[in-house]
């Protein structure tokens, strides 16, 4: 298949079994979102992972570049007193 | 049960075991090969799908063996005469226009069928049925998809499935002839009724084809002869590759 003719790229995302929110598990390639559903049906779920899934084209996704990672992310290294490690959750709470 | 009537059950059942191998040997061939990864993964699923409902059948068939064969026996070791599927499913994939084809006019009958065997008066039948009937109505979707989308894609897509089907239709009436077995089955409640089978896959069949821009030829004379054992030239082919290794390891187990 020559590259111009490939089907455009997905993002899937799964809710598992115990799973609180969709995590992103891989990418596949698909002419629609109907499509892309099949296929990640097939491609990540046959070991019983999911209860539903998301497809989200990959062109659709605005993603922070990596260059900027220092700008970004390097101010709130040093404030510690923004990490809640300072409680101790209850066991009754759950997942938080 | 007399000797002969849990003979004539077992060959029943093998039928439908045969059935489910052999379409999942030929789907298994495009492991590795499929026109995208998406779609070898889909394709090697359902295979797998169909090879774990053969295990299923060929169990119940190794239970009724007066011979005492095993599973993988029966599967494995039989001479081209006995097996039993149907001639649609050993036809050649040939490209993968051609394949899905094979694959959506087996999806749609393989579903009316199991539907009709979930009410067998066998209660082994009806848990097995229940069992693939899941699977199988994911196999449906699958196949109408892909060919609503390829029959109303390009002209070169169009046309490959037009193809396709003017030379598998004659397979399709084979699905639903019912012969002294289906009769005598139907007749003790463990059987499917082919008629109402028929039914439901034409209607089925025919409102795929609509949606897909395909049009059945007319066929003068369907193939038949698989469920009594005579088959088309590429079983011998197809059975080579498949028992190889049993014949030359034999009781070889993974």
């Amino acid at each position: 298949m020559s590259q111009k003719n490939e089907w455009p790229l997905w993002e899937i995302f799964v809710r598992g079994q115990h799973g609180l929110a969709h995590r992103h598990v891989g990418s596949l390639h698909a002419a629609d979102a109907e499509m892309a559903l099949n296929n990640a049906r097939d491609v990540y779920t046959r070991r019983n992972e999911g209860l539903s899934i998301w497809c989200v084209p990959a062109a659709a996704i605005t993603a922070s570049a990596p260059s900027e990672k220092g700008p970004l992310f390097e101010p709130s290294n040093s404030k510690v007193y923004r990490h809640p490690t300072f409680y101790d959750i209850p066991k009754e709470i759950g997942n938080m | 049960m007399s000797a002969q009537s849990q003979k004539n059950l077992q060959q029943y059942v093998l039928r439908l075991a045969d059935n489910a191998l052999i379409i999942g040997q030929r789907l298994s061939e495009w492991c590795g090969h499929a026109p995208a990864l998406e779609e070898d993964i889909a394709t090697a699923n359902t295979a797998l799908d169909l090879i774990g409902q053969a295990r299923n059948w060929f169990a119940y068939a190794s239970e009724l063996d007066t011979d005492g064969r095993s599973e993988d026996q029966l599967a494995l070791l039989r001479d081209e005469r006995d097996y039993l599927n149907v001639l649609l499913v050993e036809q050649p994939n040939g490209d993968y226009g051609n394949t899905l084809m094979r694959q959506f006019i087996f999806d749609i009958w393989h579903f009316y069928l199991l539907e009709g065997l979930t009410r067998s008066a066998d209660a082994t039948i009806s848990a097995i049925a229940e069992k693939s009937i899941k699977e199988v109505n994911y196999h449906v979707s699958r196949s109408s998809d892909l060919i609503i989308r390829l029959g109303n894609g390009t002209e070169e897509s169009h046309g490959k499935l037009q193809e396709a089907l003017n030379n598998l239709w004659r397979y399709s009436g084979e699905l639903t002839l019912s012969d002294a077995l289906d009769d005598e089955m139907l007749a003790l409640g463990i059987g499917a009724d082919l008629s109402g089978v028929e039914r439901k896959f034409q209607a089925a069949i025919t409102r795929g084809f609509h949606e897909a821009s395909l049009v059945a030829p007319k066929i003068g004379y369907m193939q038949r002869g698989g469920k009594t054992g005579v088959h088309s030239e590429s079983m011998g082919r197809l059975l080579a590759e498949m028992q190889v290794m049993q014949r030359s390891h034999p009781n070889l187990t993974w």
